[in-house]
């Protein structure tokens, strides 16, 4: 296992070393930059920006200079507000990760929850329904969702406020971001779960004298659960670094809003910096997926 | 008093399941009685309702499938009518079951000592240490090497012979009265199927239990059963001892399946096989469940289904050709075999 982890980090490694030379170049390969464009800037401050950000130097000379700082944990400042990159990424992801954490737990409670009545029931009208609806929130776009939630809390019914300075209530973004993911580990349990009762081994467990509701949780849920937690790991890093469309329509600043704003400002520093954190994070969430699989379903092999 | 002898007696038990296509009555009113200690065959072929009154015993059907009708006898107690709470300590105490195919029988992602060990505290107070220490007992009586060792490991690190010996350990853990085996042997290669044939006769003599064993292989019944029912079509054909059916065949079928295994007598010859195909438990005949496909079928074999008679050795049959031999020959008068329409 140890091994196994050493070899994926190594791996890791290198992918991230590639998703950095692509952004790079690619960006630098879009027309513009960070200093282009606005309101006329004197010729002398243009090139001194441009030297302070190393621009002024060839494509291939900023990409080494920007590993090597890279390496000693520089992510440098942004080309836009001169702050440092990773406080401004761990800031915004905070905000993020809040609301994805909750989002995450929730799809996940719902999901399983849902998904097992849904097998338990089978046929039935609990079935009907909540298949019913999680084909409805699977197809229902985010930003269509989360409209209907504004339209319909905040302002028809004034439950929620639709955005407060200090206090932001993060229960309809919450809502907003778990329905898909609930929606589809809801079908994915009950597939699952329809598939592990009719295994032999469950009615082993029955007649052994377990209690139905023993059979259910330990014997059943767990085998269950294998192909679920192969979505989760994906799922998880999708959800906390933040959706642009939700982050949007709530008027909340986290990281997916700020990635797409550095992307329009080509705020080059600030690019790679979101762009890097975002491949060394899903990176780890898939190493997670695998370890976690392993320990629920020792069948695995991971060496 | 008979009562007493037998551990377990099923009567009149109908089985069936609700399907798309209609009921199935897999089970139609099957009797047997198990002595103590003793072994029962229930020989058959697919789909004639054997695994299927074992199920029925230990209430253990799918979702669709439910006891229609009959009482099933523990002590003498009825435990069609015991509560499900109760039902789960008749499982795994009273009567245990192995399955069919050990490779699937085994949840995967536990490993074998926490399932001996769920087996063990659910029906004795044994604890901890000592759960632990009778399933190393158990795993050691049933011939598993290195229990110790072995109980921290995984179904899937065990072959399929051993997992058998595993299904056989944990059914016996709490050494119930009965163990039910369905087709204990069916999925394992032949030297295999020998040693746990043999490692069930020996834990038998050692535990004592009562064992039901099901099966559609002859030889295994032949090897292992005091008491052998035969069933075809849900319904039993010919009960009795196993020299009654093995030497003295009454039932057509009987006969039919006698015939169609290799013996020395035999060799050189062709067999016979049965023809035809099972019958379709959807649609049963009014009469015998096996006339489609007996070469002897008379007309009233098609119209009433016979009923069990006693046998000129004393064993039990259920065929019309029986009936009117015994008729002819005068041993009994037509109106013993009740429902006769002769």
């Amino acid at each position: 296992m140890g091994k196994y982890v050493v070899k994926r980090v190594l791996l890791a490694i290198v992918t991230i070393f590639i998703v950095c030379v692509i952004t790079f170049f690619t960006m630098n390969a879009i027309p513009g930059g960070p200093f282009a464009g606005e309101k006329a800037k004197s010729p002398e401050v243009q090139a001194a920006l441009e030297k302070r950000f190393n621009l002024d130097k060839p494509v291939g000379q900023q990409f080494v200079i920007y590993m090597k700082n890279l390496l000693h944990g520089d992510f440098g400042i942004s080309a836009k507000t001169g702050r440092e990159i990773s406080d401004t990424i761990s800031s915004k992801f905070s905000v993020s990760a809040k609301l994805g954490v909750m989002a995450v737990l929730l799809a996940v409670f719902l999901g399983v929850v849902f998904g097992s009545i849904a097998a338990l029931c089978r046929n039935r009208w609990p079935d009907r329904l909540i298949i019913f609806l999680s084909t409805l929130f699977t197809s229902l776009p985010s930003f269509v969702l989360g409209s209907f939630l504004l339209v319909i809390f905040s302002v028809k019914l004034g439950l929620v406020k639709a955005w407060s300075p200090t206090n932001q209530n993060l229960i309809l973004p919450v809502i907003a971001l778990a329905m898909y993911p609930s929606a589809y580990i809801t079908r994915l349990t009950k597939t699952s779960m329809l598939d592990v009762m009719g295994q032999d081994y469950v009615r082993t467990a029955r007649a052994k004298g377990v209690a139905q509701w023993k059979v259910l949780f330990v014997h059943t849920l767990r085998n269950a659960l294998i192909p679920v937690v192969t979505y989760l790991g994906p799922m998880i890093a999708g959800v906390l670094t933040g959706s642009l469309v939700i982050e949007q329509i709530f008027t909340i600043g986290g990281l997916g809003a700020e990635f797409v704003q550095s992307i329009t400002n080509r705020d080059y520093p600030m690019i790679m910096g979101v762009t890097i954190f975002l491949a060394v994070f899903m990176v780890t969430m898939n190493l997670l997926t695998d370890i976690v699989y392993k320990l629920i379903d020792p069948r695995i092999n991971l060496d | 008093m008979a009562e007493e002898k037998n551990i377990l007696s099923v009567v009149d038990l109908h089985t069936s399941f609700t399907t798309d296509k209609g009921e199935v009555q897999a089970v139609n009113g099957v009797s047997f009685d198990l002595e103590a200690g003793k072994i029962l065959g229930i020989v058959g072929e697919s789909g004639s309702g054997k695994s299927v009154s074992a199920y029925s015993v230990m209430q253990i059907l799918e979702k669709n499938g439910s006891i229609k009708s009959g009482q099933i006898l523990y002590k003498g107690e009825d435990i069609t009518k015991w509560p499900e709470k109760r039902m789960r300590d008749f499982r795994g105490k009273c009567c245990s079951i192995i399955f069919q195919d050990p490779m699937t029988s085994l949840n995967p992602v536990f490993t074998i000592g926490y399932q001996l060990k769920e087996a063990i505290k659910l029906h004795t107070n044994r604890k901890g240490k000592e759960a632990e220490e009778r399933a190393v007992e158990m795993l050691e009586l049933v011939g598993v090497n290195e229990p110790r060792k072995r109980i921290h490991q995984y179904p899937f690190e065990f072959s399929g012979g051993m997992r058998q010996r595993v299904m056989i350990a944990m059914a016996l853990a709490c050494e119930p009265d009965i163990l039910i085996a369905d087709e204990p042997t069916t999925a394992l290669d032949v030297t295999i199927q020998a040693q746990i044939l043999e490692l069930m006769q020996d834990l038998q003599k050692k535990l004592g239990m009562a064992i039901i064993m099901v099966t559609h292989d002859l030889g295994v019944i032949a090897q292992m059963a005091d008491e052998i029912i035969v069933m075809y079509g849900g319904r039993v054909c010919e009960r009795g001892s196993a020299e009654d059916i093995f030497y003295r065949p009454c039932h057509e079928y009987t006969k039919g399946l006698l015939r169609s295994i290799p013996n020395v007598d035999s060799m050189g010859k062709r067999l016979q096989p049965i023809s035809g195909t099972p019958i379709n438990l959807l649609n049963m005949p009014k009469g015998c469940a096996f006339c489609p496909r007996c070469d002897e079928a008379m007309k009233i074999c098609l119209e009433k289904q016979p009923p069990e008679t006693r046998t000129p050795d004393g064993h039990f049959a259920s065929c019309w050709k029986m009936i009117q031999a015994e008729i002819e020959s005068g041993m009994i008068r037509p109106e013993d075999a009740s429902g006769s329409g002769t």
